[in-house]
């Protein structure tokens, strides 16, 4: 089986507009989290969350592009071009692929359509509004930009979908299907109604995201994407390519149980399932980054997980939930995470938890709070579990 | 404005022509414009002129009644349509 590196990232959320600027703010533990300011905002009980701010499409693609493309399109396009420059040249071509996930897809396209048939009586919508709101527009908006013509499509997992998109994008590579791939997530869920939706549910927090901390209440919105290149390792190296890191196993399960509860036993078998994949025992893991999405129920269960998994090891393995700086990305939220794993295996930063007072003792790992940690890192867990008990969990090697 | 004047420079932008260049005898097919480009244009002067405007590109070879070939059927068109009661 063929081996699989990441050659190149590229990102925009609510921490920063590139990888550089991402990379910097996790380093600093810097929280973008904050008020919201979009219309309607005084008739939401919860008007927080991490936006990206300062986002301009106008210099990266053209008039049509923005016309045709929904906001997490636009987010796709702009992380794809930073990733692919990274990559330096040679890195894609016509065999490669794309596999983004999200989960609203074009939800303010949706939204605005709505409002004017309904709420303003208008009589049509615009013409694009298809094209701008289908999941797998932002998919197919890179293979054009890219020119790319393999295995092209988009997951829609919930808050597990950029792994399991960076998961099979991985097992394609591996399988020899594909040369290289575009992997990543994109979501722009932080409309009016896309909040109304969370809120009704009641896991969203009014006071900030502080995953594992005994005062935690609730997650916290993000937006944004970030996409990978993905690479055969030869073909990477015979090219003199950059290698961020190498993604060494992949591991999905289902807890099959309930439609937003988790269940520790369904994560617990994704994490075992990757370090099978990849080879490693769970002794050589030096960082996890958590799903820790700040609720009570997420928390204390992948912390369960972690320890029916890492067994007496688990509490000497750095945890940390960068959710609590970034936001909860959703459909993009294991993507953005993957460029903490990045920082730990490239720099020995570990990215740390923020907002955390107290740890939860039903959490007492070794969570890294308040501000980075230096540690090497020989290889790291990814941790995504989505409502409905979709599991997927990334395992990385240092390059 | 004239409807003349608006028709122009709704084609302008979605064409990316320079309105002085776009006159009553321009073509709709000289200007470049795209399928896509079209039914965004047509969306334009729809929403601009409160009209809706019949064409569907997918019963080509159908009788249309509005002339969408050059700048000068499109403002006879809409000026029709104007002309109208809103159709239920």
């Amino acid at each position: 089986m063929k081996r699989v590196v990441i050659t190149g990232a590229g990102t925009v959320n609510a921490l920063g507009l590139t990888v550089p600027d991402t990379i910097a703010a996790l380093a600093e533990g810097r929280c973008a989290i904050g008020p919201l300011d979009l219309p309607g905002a005084g008739r939401l009980s919860v008007r927080i969350g991490a936006a990206v701010t300062g986002f301009d499409p106008a210099p990266h693609l053209s008039p049509r592009q923005i016309s045709l493309c929904d906001r997490f399109a636009q987010f796709a396009l702009v992380a794809a071009a930073e990733a692919v420059q990274a990559a330096g040249p040679g890195a894609l071509g016509p065999g490669a692929g794309v596999i983004l996930g999200t989960a609203g897809g074009g939800l303010a396209s949706s939204e605005a359509a709505y409002h004017a048939v309904f709420a303003e009586g208008a009589a049509r919508v615009h013409p694009f509004t298809v094209p701008r709101l289908m999941a797998s527009a932002a998919t197919s908006h890179l293979t054009m930009a890219f020119g790319l013509k393999g295995p092209a499509f988009t997951v829609s997992t919930a808050c597990a979908a950029s792994n399991h998109a960076i998961g099979l994008a991985f097992q394609t590579i591996r399988a020899g299907a594909a040369p290289a791939m575009l992997a990543g997530g994109s979501e722009a869920m932080l409309t009016f109604g896309g909040i109304k939706a969370w809120e009704g549910l009641r896991v969203l927090s009014e006071t900030g995201c502080r995953p594992f901390c005994a005062s935690r209440d609730g997650m916290v919105m993000g937006e944004g994407a970030a996409v990978f290149v993905l690479e055969e390792r030869d073909r990477a190296l015979a090219r003199g390519a950059p290698i961020l890191a190498e993604i060494a196993g992949f591991g999905m399960t289902a807890d099959a149980g309930d439609i937003v509860a988790p269940d520790p036993e369904g994560a617990a078998a994704a994490m075992r399932a990757a370090l099978g994949d990849a080879g490693l025992a769970p002794s050589e893991i030096g960082y996890i980054n958590a799903h820790g999405t700040g609720t009570p129920l997420n928390d204390r269960s992948e912390c369960a997980a972690i320890r029916a998994v890492f067994g007496t090891d688990a509490g000497r393995v750095p945890v940390s939930s960068t959710k609590s700086l970034h936001g909860h990305l959703i459909g993009a939220a294991g993507a953005v995470e993957l460029l903490a794993v990045l920082l730990a295996l490239g720099q020995g930063v570990i990215a740390p938890t923020a907002g955390v007072r107290s740890l939860d003792p039903d959490c007492a790992l070794d969570v890294v709070c308040g501000q980075a940690r230096r540690a090497q890192v020989g290889a790291a867990l990814s941790n995504a579990f989505a409502f409905g008990g979709l599991n997927a969990v990334l395992a990385l090697r240092a390059a | 404005m004239t409807i003349e004047a608006e028709v122009i420079a709704i084609l302008a932008r979605q064409s990316g022509v320079a309105p002085a260049a776009i006159g009553p005898e321009t073509g709709i097919d000289a200007l470049g414009l795209d399928s896509l480009g079209l039914v965004e244009t047509i969306f334009a002067l729809e929403e601009r002129f409160g009209i809706s405007i019949p064409f569907a590109p997918a019963a080509e070879g159908r009788e249309r009644d509005f002339d969408l070939s050059t700048v000068a059927g499109i403002v006879a068109g809409v000026a029709a349509l104007r002309a109208r009661p809103a159709a239920a």
